[in-house]
Formats: structure tokens, C-alpha cells, sequence
């Protein structure tokens, strides 16, 4: 089963990779971007055939690894192969 | 006093505060990641550098390592733990201080010479240097910038946490002299039991007169 | 698999005489995987067939050498049992392609070069050339080479300690990015690539292979087009974490004696690696591709031969040694295959899928590879111009500020301050001085090193510009209180089958060789990079040198700063008032014509000499090199560094004075001088027939040319800090 993690900033949280990245791609003429947050995804595939089971496990690991609570948010879903 | 050094894959200072603890008598095993067991310690070092090649979040994959259980056990009953750079990055990882590290401000990694002040000199890291004192020890990061919330901060405070802070020559804490953004200029905190350290500055750059300055010396001292 | 015909052949990058010659070596037509590992052979970054009988001709021996040009980098003997070994590479073509990870992987490369050799890598030095700052690409380029130097080397936790940094339209179409490594070792601890024993293991260490770089090799000998930017896949992605994991399980290994030979995979990999070492010990190769750890699936065995993931090396072990490698390997989290053995054959063969589908003689790779003794023209020095006109109306003060301020000379802080400049806490000089010093680590002696070159002067004359470049590198390994003792080179050209660009390439080995020779200061590795063009425009000839000194006891490590105010500033050298070429005529007046300064050998070395024993004698304060700017610019340099003035009088017209100040005349340095020692030195001076010219004395605060200027220490910090600074704001 093959599954998407998106791991993104919390809300409130500095991102200077963000905002130099909104400033370069406005520099390209890219206008009208209010906002642009850097983050991550993971694409796992695991042997599991429950999909609850599969997304139980891929909670683990954010809380565990992928995502640091602190100043992190995820979110996990299974994709169609 | 007896001190372990941890080794992960991708340390690069861990030969380099060695050498600076053996200086001021301190004998000094290193350790390697994967080991079960740490040797009898009064002090705990995880030096800096990149582990893991700073992979996901720096010092993120390191704070996983089986021997991190054993640095954890370590600290619960009072021993002392210092990070330093990437070991700092481990510590707040691993949640034995909170807080976070993040990409510096300018998005830039940076070594040079910069000035600390001495918030807090009574910690076992600080002892040997007088309270508001100003340290010149290099920095060398990516990842310095310490963030915590505003609850956290006040709480940092209250408990006399924030052991160094970024300052001018003169040990005045200006927006000017903070080379990473770091949210009051936290350069170095202390656990609220005070047996945790983590820092961004390297001390053990700064203990060999030829390599230009002896104001790191004074953290080896005050462990001693 | 196809059928191999000279349109692919062609389409390669060989000639259709090349291919011929590979049938004749054959005795057949080669099938694809065979042309492919020729054409990756005998392209001109691993054959070297244009410069070749060329660089036969410079020195590679003086007393100190222990290995020349021809393995991964070259050895001196620094005393003791200790060896340091040292080389210098370029990266061009991928960094303008891709800057960070071809300015990373360029790093990575060349510090393999050096542990591959039983080394560990002590410091990293770079050459770094853009073209002009208002160019579109030139920002980009800038801060992705930066980063990726940083990325890598501080990763890795290798000090980078030196380097030069320069702007010029002539690199608009291609950058130079030139790596330069250097490690410590014991001499009788020092690994070579020649392999021996028949039925040896030859095995595979550290990353897997996949898809990267193929074709790289042919990349580098080409010339740019507009399609340059769908050449972006060929670019090889570094990881620094795992090289650094490989260094420790490569020199943990090599503590113990079960290693016969050791080379790592750079430019086209497996296949250079593995024939190099064969064809050294005049042996042949097999290797069973199957067994080759792959990170993609379905590889092809020209895949695997030709692509270049990095982080990997080749070793051939003793046998029975194996299992104890094994351990190591994975202990560290590497990747380790038993891949093949060596055998009497002396051919390379390859099995895959249970057949065999290479066999090629091995000699015909390496050896016998093609060498051209390509046309050339010989550059004749360009009639002197008379400056006088275009200097008597210009202001001192403005110049000196114009040349402060200017993206080429000033503070380049900007940029060594994302290298980790101080890590393995060895570093005692730190960049910005004329050279850098490591400590030899456990050790009361250093390492001193600088990369130099002005390229400028070799365009306008490649002979004086080469001879030129290498001095510098010697002056600037004098002025910190080292003893010269070899260089590496990076000879970075255009297209070597026009005559006009073979002619600047003989013209600079042959002005090296003469500098080398005079200064017993040979060369012991280098590289050279050809075809950097873009639609027909070359760069200037740029032959970047990188000399290495040894300092017998740090403690008489000499700097630039000034030390005091009251003591005397002097000229050691002739000043003749040469400006052509000069920063002053060339940027501030923007004039490119005329010859470069002339070189006199003799003075060099006696000039040299004379400093050299002045700082051992402990009789100056701070010593500089005079370069680029002349005296005014190297005093000024002075002053900034130590926050100390000077007053200086130079007598004359405006014309004169202006030829004293700014003039490039060679082989000169600025000295400060306490006023109890003046005597001695002067007498020394007679008595050698030295020129020494006292200018001045140090004062607070401000600096001063009598009459001409007065400005503060701080203004002129303030002027030559600003552009960096500013380039980078938006």
C-alpha cells in the first residue's frame, strides 16, 4: 500500500525558506502569491493490506520521527498505485 | 571527572572536544552510537557537527540511536549532559531541552567569532566565569536559529535557563549582533534540574591560545 | 545490443580517425559498452590527449618529493615520518550547469583523490571564477558554487580554509570551479593505486550505482551551446554524509595491512578506476556486473561502467583479508561487493548475465590512448604602453577607494564565512591572509597553502601570466613565514584545436616550467580542463596554481596586520611603475591592452629569500605580499586588518606617484619594521643587494599618503566591505 505524509510548518511558525522562496519566484513575475510555506511529503509504501492499519502506522511514524510536534503539523492518506 | 563522548555517523567535532576536555584534565572515552551501554560517566558530551548528515531535521535521526536511552537514563539521575552545535540540535530532539532549532534567518551557514554574554553563571557549565561576562567562541551552523513560544520563553526565564546570549563586544544583546535570528538571542540554555546544556557556540574552538582565543577554556574549567 | 558504426562513434565524441584506431586495437569492431568505455577514456578530461606530451615537460622532483603527477595526488616528505599530500581539480562544466551540486561533487571528488591515497583530508582550498557581476546568471552561479562548497566540505568536517573568488565577462559562458585538498599521512602509510597479485579480490566500497553522470567525462571536454541546459541530467548529486562515512571505514581499514591497492571512482567511475589499476600493474581486470550493488533497477552494463555516482571507491585486497573488510564496510553503513579479481590477461573483461560482453586490452585504454601534439602559436610580449596620459589627471584618493570597492578585491568575508574555516581545530591562519596555516595536527609545525592566479595576465601574455601565478603562490607562502615546497596546478583553457588557445596552454606550461625550475618548487598533481567556450568565446587562459609550504614551527608563523603604531613601513623590491594590466588601468581607467609585468626570477627568489629570513631572524612585525593594486592597496590591506593607520609620502609629479602606488611590478612585499631593528635589516639588505625603500611608519587610526589623502581606517573597512554586502541584499 502505498502512502502520502505531508508534514508542514505550525501556523505560526518563522519560515524563512518560505519567504525567500515567495520573494524569488515574484522576482520571476510570478505576482498575486499572498502567501508560500515550505514542506514535506514522504511517499511510503508498506506491506499492509488494512488500510487502517497502514495509516495507524504511518501516524506513528510522524509522531515518532517524520515530524518534529513541536513546530511541525502532518497529515497522512493512502494513494491509489 | 569522567566524560563520554558519543560518536554518531557524520560527527565532525568529536576528536576536537576531546582534545579540549583531556586539556583540562578530564579523562575522556568516546562512545559509538550503536553501543548498548554507556561507560561509568560524570559527564556526557554529544559534540557537534552532522549527524546523519543532518538528514530530515538536524540531530533528529541521531536522537534515535540506541545509545541515546542510555544518555537519557544518564541525565534522570543528574548527570551531566553537554551538547554542543549539532549535540545541542540532538538535545532539543531528543526533549531533554525544549525548545527548537531552526534554519538560520539568513538562510546562510556562518562561522566566524561572535560574543556571548554570561546570563547565567552559576550553572556546573559556567561556574569559572563571572555573571555578565562577555566570551568570544566561534559558531559554525545552519540550523542555530532557537525558537520556543512565548510561554516557553517566560518559563526559561523565571528558571534562570538562559545561560548564554548572543551580545556586541561590550555585552549589550542587540538585534545587529544575533547571527541566526534566534528569539532573544539564546545562544545557550540549561535543562530546569541544570544538568543539560545545549549550545550553539563551539568552546572547544576556543581553548588553544594559537587558534586565537581561551574564553571557551572557562566552560572546561567550571566542568572540572 | 546495437550495433556499434562511426555515427555512433561520432555521437560519442570520438573522431573518425579515434574509431579507426579503436577497430585496429580491437582487432574488431567494438560493441557499445566497449565504445562507450572508450569514448569515456579517451575523452579529454581522463585522457588528457591534448596536453599530455605537454605537461611531460614541467619539474615533478625536488628533495622533498615522493610522488609526482600520475597517481590520485602527489606526496612531499614534511619531516619526521610525515607525508602531506596534496592536489588541485576542476568541476567546471557541471557547476554551470547545475552550481551547487557541481560545486559539492567537486569537492567530494578531490577529497577522495587524497584519502583514496591513506590521507586524512586537512584542509580545502577553492578557486572559484564567475562572469561579470551584472550578468544574468552570474548571482545564481555565485551562491549555488558557495553553498555547495560549504554544503559539502562542512559536512564532511574538512576545514576550508583558502581560496580566491573572481568576476570576469570572459567567464559569462563558463565558470571555473577548481577544488584543491590536502591531507596528512606517514610515509610509510601512503596507498597507491597500482594493483598486483593475480587473483586478488577487486571490490566495490560505498554508495550504490545508479543513473548519474553518465556521460559526465563527455560533458566536461565539451563546449558549451544554447542546448547546455538540457545537458542537466548528466550532473552527479554529492552526499557528503556518506563520503564522510567512507573516509572513516577507508582510513580505518587501511590501519591494517590488507589493502594492495585503492582508487576511487571519479570521473567515469568504475571504468577509470578499474583499468587505471589494472594497466598500472600491467595486470588485467574481471568484473561480474551482476554484483555491482545498483540503486535503480534494470541497469544496463554500459550503464553501470559509465555512470559516475559518487562516494564510491575501488579496492583490490589481499586475499583472505575480505571478511575483515567486510566488517569495517558495514559497520559504517556502506555498501560492500566482491565485484571481480584481477588476472594475467591484461585486458578489461566484463560478465554480465553470464556473458561476457567486454573485452577490451587494457593498454589500449590508458597508454596507448591518443596524444595530440596539437598546433600552437607562440605569444610574443606585447609592445609596452605608455600610461602616462591616462593616469595624470586621476585622483589617488578616488582611485584607492574605486579599487577598494570593486567586486574584486574587496572583503571577500562573504564568502569564507559559509565554509566551516575552523573545524578539526587545527586552523592558525584563517582566510583572508596571503596564504592559510593548519597546524600538522598533534604537531609544532604547519601547513601553509594559497591558490593564486591573475588571468588577466595570461591572456595579455600567457608565458609571463603562468610564470607569474606560480611566484605569487611563493610569495604568498614567504609572507607567512613557510618554506615553498611544490604546487599543484589547474590549467583551465578554451578549445585546444585552435591554434590560438594551444599556443596560450604550451605558452603558460612553459612559463611555469621556468618559474618552477628557478624556485625549485616542481609540480606533483594537477588537472586540466579544456573547452571552456561557449558559441566560440574562450575564457581568459587561467592556470591556477596551488602551492604548498611547510612552516617548521608555528610559533614564527608570520601574518599581514599591522602589529603597532611608531614602527616603519618598507618596500623589499624594485618598483618600476609597470600599470598595464594593472587594477588601476584595467578597472578603474577600463583599459585591457598591454603586457602584464614583467618577471624576473632572480629577484623572486633572492627577494623571497631575503623575507624569509627576516621573519626567522624575528626582525618584522607583519609582512604582505604586494599584488594586485600595488603598494597603495597591500598597505591599505594592512591597516584594515588590524585596525591600525599609516602614514606613507611618496615624492614626484601626480604621474609618478601614481606609477609608485598603484604599479604591479613582481616580486616586492610590504614589511613593518620596529624601529630598533631598521639597522640590521638595512645592513642585511646591502649586503644582498636588496632593494628596500622605507615609505613610512604606522600611526592610529588613519591612513595617510602625505600630501595625496587622508581617510579613516574604518572608511576604507566601510568601502571594502560594502559590495558583497550589497550584491546579495534582494
Amino acid at each position: 500500500m502505498k502512502l502520502q505524509v505531508i508534514v508542514t510548518l505550525k501556523k505560526d511558525v518563522l519560515d524563512p525558506q518560505g519567504s525567500a522562496i515567495k520573494s524569488s519566484l515574484s522576482n520571476m513575475g510570478f505576482k498575486n502569491i499572498e502567501s508560500l510555506r515550505q514542506g514535506k511529503t514522504f511517499e511510503i509504501i508498506v506491506k499492509e493490506k488494512d488500510e487502517k492499519v497502514a495509516l495507524s502506522k504511518a501516524k506513528d511514524m510522524c509522531e515518532k520521527l517524520l515530524a518534529n510536534l513541536t513546530i511541525e503539523d502532518y497529515s497522512v492518506k493512502s494513494i491509489k498505485e | 571527572m569522567k566524560a563520554s563522548v558519543i560518536v554518531f555517523p557524520g560527527s565532525n567535532c568529536d576528536r576536537d572536544v576531546k582534545i579540549s576536555l583531556e586539556k583540562f584534565g578530564i579523562k575522556t572515552s568516546m562512545v559509538w552510537h550503536a553501543d548498548a551501554k554507556l561507560p561509568k560517566s560524570d559527564l556526557v558530551v554529544l559534540p557537534g557537527g552532522f549527524s546523519y548528515g543532518d538528514y530530515l531535521r538536524c540531530g533528529s535521526i541521531a536522537s534515535k540511536s540506541r545509545i541515546m536511552k542510555e544518555v537519557i537514563a544518564h541525565s534522570k539521575k543528574g548527570g551531566l549532559v553537554m551538547g554542543i552545535c549539532n549535540g545541542f540540535q540532538i538535545l532539543v530532539e531528543s526533549k531533554l531541552l525544549p525548545g527548537v532549532l531552526i534554519r538560520n534567518i539568513n538562510l546562510k551557514f556562518i562561522c566566524k567569532n561572535i560574543t556571548v554574554k554570561v546570563t547565567n553563571n552559576k550553572t556546573n557549565f559556567t561556574s569559572k566565569t563571572n555573571r555578565n561576562s562577555v566570551l568570544e567562541i566561534p559558531i559554525a551552523h545552519n540550523e542555530g536559529n532557537y525558537f520556543a513560544n512565548k510561554d516557553l520563553i517566560n518559563e526559561l526565564e523565571d528558571n534562570n535557563q538562559i545561560v548564554l546570549q548572543y551580545c556586541d563586544a561590550s555585552g549589550n544583546i542587540t538585534k545587529q549582533c544575533n547571527p541566526n535570528g534566534s528569539i532573544n538571542n539564546i545562544a545557550g540554555i540549561v535543562s530546569k534540574k541544570g544538568n543539560v546544556f545545549g549550545l550553539m557556540p563551539h568552546p572547544e574552538r576556543a581553548a588553544d591560545e594559537l587558534l586565537g582565543g581561551m574564553d571557551g577554556s572557562l566552560i572546561f574549567k567550571s566542568l572540572k | 545490443m546495437q550495433e556499434v558504426n562511426q555515427e555512433i562513434a561520432i555521437k560519442h565524441g570520438l573522431t573518425a580517425e579515434e574509431y579507426k584506431k579503436i577497430i585496429k586495437l580491437m582487432g574488431r569492431n567494438p560493441n557499445l559498452v566497449e565504445l562507450g568505455i572508450f569514448s569515456a577514456m579517451w575523452n579529454e578530461h581522463c585522457s588528457y590527449k591534448s596536453s599530455r606530451i605537454w605537461l611531460q615537460t614541467l619539474p615533478t622532483k625536488n628533495k622533498y618529493v615522493i610522488q609526482g603527477p600520475g597517481e590520485n595526488a602527489g606526496v612531499v616528505d614534511f619531516g619526521d615520518g610525515d607525508v602531506v599530500i596534496f592536489k588541485i581539480e576542476s568541476h567546471n562544466h557541471p557547476s554551470y550547469i547545475e552550481p551547487y551540486q557541481g560545486a559539492a561533487t567537486g569537492v567530494g571528488g578531490i577529497l577522495r583523490d587524497v584519502f583514496t591515497m591513506g590521507a586524512r583530508p586537512v584542509a580545502n582550498l577553492n578557486s572559484i571564477r564567475f562572469g561579470s557581476p551584472n550578468h544574468e546568471k552570474t548571482k545564481y552561479l555565485l551562491n549555488g558554487v558557495v553553498s555547495g562548497i560549504g554544503g559539502y566540505g562542512n559536512c564532511i568536517g574538512v576545514p576550508t580554509v583558502g581560496g580566491e573568488t573572481e568576476f570576469d565577462e570572459c567567464y559569462n559562458g563558463n565558470i571555473l570551479v577548481n577544488a584543491m585538498n590536502i591531507g596528512v599521512a606517514k610515509k610509510n602509510k601512503v596507498f597507491y593505486s597500482i594493483a598486483s597479485g593475480i587473483g586478488n579480490p577487486v571490490v566495490y566500497v560505498g554508495s550504490k550505482t545508479g543513473r548519474d553522470g553518465i556521460h559526465g567525462a563527455t560533458m566536461a571536454s565539451a563546449e558549451f551551446d544554447e542546448d547546455s541546459e538540457s545537458k542537466k541530467p548528466t550532473v552527479q548529486v554529492g552526499d557528503p554524509f556518506t563520503e564522510k562515512l567512507l573516509l572513516e571505514a577507508c582510513l580505518e581499514l587501511m590501519q591494517r595491512k590488507s589493502i594492495v591497492s585503492i582508487q576511487d571512482m571519479g570521473a567515469a567511475g568504475l571504468t577509470s578506476s578499474s583499468i587505471e589499476m589494472a594497466s598500472k600493474g600491467d595486470l588485467g581486470i574481471k568484473i561480474n556486473l551482476n554484483l555491482i550493488p545498483c540503486r535503480e533497477n534494470n541497469m544496463t552494463p554500459y550503464e553501470i561502467m559509465l555512470s559516475e555516482s559518487q562516494e564510491r571507491m575501488l579496492m583490490v585486497l589481499k586475499k583472505g583479508k575480505e571478511k575483515e573488510a567486510r566488517k569495517i564496510f558495514e559497520k559504517w553503513g556502506l555498501d560492500f561487493a566482491i565485484i571481480g579479481k584481477l588476472t594475467n590477461s591484461k585486458r578489461l573483461e566484463l560478465e554480465f548475465n553470464k556473458k561476457n560482453v567486454c573485452s577490451i586490452p587494457i593498454h589500449s585504454l590508458g597508454d596507448n590512448a591518443p596524444k595530440y601534439k596539437r598546433d600552437f602559436i607562440t605569444y610574443s610580449y606585447p609592445k609596452i604602453i605608455n600610461r602616462d596620459s591616462d593616469i595624470e589627471k586621476l585622483d589617488i584618493k578616488n582611485s584607492l577607494i574605486k579599487i577598494l570597492s570593486h567586486h574584486n578585491y574587496s572583503n571577500k568575508s562573504w564568502v569564507w564565512e559559509q565554509y566551516d574555516h575552523m573545524v578539526m581545530t587545527d586552523t592558525i591562519q584563517k582566510p583572508g591572509g596571503d596564504s592559510a596555516v593548519v597546524r600538522y595536527h598533534g604537531k609544532n609545525k604547519g601547513i601553509a597553502a594559497t591558490v593564486d592566479c591573475v588571468p588577466r595576465y595570461c591572456k595579455a601574455h600567457p608565458k609571463s601570466g603562468a610564470m607569474q601565478a606560480v611566484c605569487e603562490t611563493w610569495r604568498n607562502l614567504i609572507s607567512v613565514g613557510a618554506q615553498p615546497i611544490a604546487i599543484t596546478n589547474c590549467l583551465n583553457f578554451g578549445n585546444p584545436e585552435k591554434k590560438e588557445i594551444m599556443g596560450q596552454f604550451v605558452d603558460s606550461i612553459n612559463g611555469m616550467k621556468e618559474a618552477c625550475e628557478a624556485l625549485n618548487y616542481p609540480v606533483i598533481s594537477g588537472n586540466v580542463s579544456l573547452y571552456n567556450e561557449t558559441n566560440g568565446v574562450a575564457i581568459y587562459p587561467t592556470p591556477t596554481i596551488g602551492g604548498v609550504g611547510l612552516l617548521k614551527n608555528i610559533n614564527n608563523m608570520m601574518t599581514f596586520n599591522f602589529k603597532n603604531t611608531e614602527n616603519i613601513i618598507a618596500v623589499i623590491g624594485e618598483t618600476s611603475g609597470h600599470l598595464s594590466q594593472s587594477a588601476l588601468i584595467y578597472d578603474v581607467v577600463g583599459d585591457k591592452k598591454g603586457p602584464p609585468p614583467q618577471i624576473n626570477l632572480k629577484a623572486e627568489k633572492k627577494n623571497g629569500l631575503f623575507v624569509s629570513d627576516l621573519i626567522k631572524g624575528k626582525l618584522v612585525n607583519a609582512v604582505h605580499d604586494i599584488s594586485h593594486g600595488g603598494i597603495i592597496i597591500t598597505l591599505a590591506e594592512m591597516c584594515m586588518a588590524s585596525n591600525i593607520g599609516a602614514k606613507i609620502k611618496v615624492t614626484g609629479s601626480n604621474i609618478d606617484k601614481i606609477k609608485y602606488l598603484f604599479s604591479e611590478d613582481q616580486a616586492r612585499y610590504l614589511i613593518e619594521i620596529s624601529k630598533k631593528n631598521l639597522e640590521k635589516i638595512k645592513k642585511i639588505a646591502n649586503t644582498k643587494n636588496i632593494k628596500i625603500d622605507i615609505i613610512g611608519k604606522t600611526q592610529s587610526e588613519i591612513f595617510e599618503v602625505e600630501n595625496d589623502l587622508k581617510i579613516s581606517v574604518k572608511e576604507l573597512k566601510m568601502k571594502n566591505e560594502s559590495w558583497f554586502k550589497n550584491y546579495n541584499k534582494n
